[in-house]
């Protein structure tokens, strides 16, 4: 994989109808694939047709997520995530 | 006096099904009137309503394993398959409607298993209504969290070295797993593959059948 894209999952916690699992927010994960642009469900649960965004597929290690202790760290978990929800982020230094 | 386990089971050898006696839930009302409001002012019929119903109850695993057999013998439609796989079911004649769908390869390298954590998004609109298990509580925390031990109770042992990777369906896109092809079929015609190809091993949570399981 080259120079993968790394973003951080705002850690924010917003009432309402929201397709932003809470156990990725605030992780740091790096673009998987672009798809969209979509709808922003956010809107559409509301009745409003809002700008379609970009939907990023994201992937992230099992330890991000879960910790060092997760078993084993290096398995993924992928997830769509609307670009709204992501914010840049320098590259995790290599351990 | 009857006092065994047996006093629980039908005539039929069968647990007894209580009957289903209660009242409607909040969300059962909501969907019946806004159903029955949609019937009245003409946005849709009863009949269009049922003609989809039974549009959904045709599609089974079975579409889903023709395709995965075709991706295994035809090198060009495993490439348009993992490019769109909206595209390639289309074009193969099945009726996936508005569906945008992934095929993720499973490799020697690399397993992929889905999970829905928000709610129960599945590609049904390839291999039908799913499993009742894959919209439990338990697969849908679990999976995310521990999936080689969700993997061994669904008898899938992997070794160390397998990646695995899992796909929340989390918004717009659904997700179908593309098992590996067992050993010992080579030669084998995409009609003959399609029987190994289990619901499981498009969920992720199986693998295919070998050639000595059938």
């Amino acid at each position: 994989m080259s120079n993968p894209q790394y973003m951080r999952v705002r850690h924010d916690m917003p009432p309402g109808h929201v397709r932003t699992p809470s156990y990725l927010r605030g992780k740091v994960g790096w673009i998987e694939r672009t798809l969209g642009p979509f709808a922003n469900p956010e809107e559409l649960a509301y009745g409003r047709n809002g700008p379609a965004l970009p939907l990023m597929r994201m992937r992230f290690t099992m330890s991000e997520v879960w910790g060092p202790d997760a078993d084993p760290p290096d398995d993924t978990i992928d997830a769509e995530i609307y670009s709204h929800w992501l914010e840049p982020v320098e590259p995790p230094h290599a351990t | 006096m009857p006092h065994d386990h047996h006093d629980h089971l039908s005539p039929s050898g069968h647990p007894y099904r209580p009957d289903d006696d209660h009242p409607l839930t909040y969300w059962q009302q909501m969907e019946i009137a806004v159903r029955e409001l949609l019937i009245e002012k003409g946005v849709t019929t009863a009949q269009e309503i049922n003609a989809q119903i039974d549009a959904m109850d045709a599609r089974t695993p079975s579409n889903g394993a023709a395709v995965v057999a075709r991706a295994w013998t035809d090198p060009v439609f495993r490439s348009d398959l993992l490019t769109d796989a909206s595209a390639a079911t289309r074009a193969m004649g099945f009726d996936i409607g508005p569906m945008k769908l992934i095929a993720l390869e499973n490799t020697p390298d690399t397993h992929n298993i889905v999970v829905c954590t928000l709610c129960s998004c599945y590609p049904r609109n390839l291999l039908g209504l799913p499993p009742d298990w894959y919209k439990s509580r338990a697969y849908r925390s679990r999976t995310v969290k521990e999936p080689r031990k969700v993997l061994a109770e669904f008898g899938v042992t992997l070794p160390p070295a397998t990646t695995v990777r899992v796909h929340d369906s989390t918004a717009d896109m659904r997700y179908v797993v593309i098992p590996t092809r067992p050993a010992g079929t080579e030669g084998w015609r995409a009609d003959e593959l399609s029987k190994l190809v289990t619901r499981d091993s498009m969920i992720g949570t199986g693998l295919a059948k070998t050639p000595g399981a059938l």
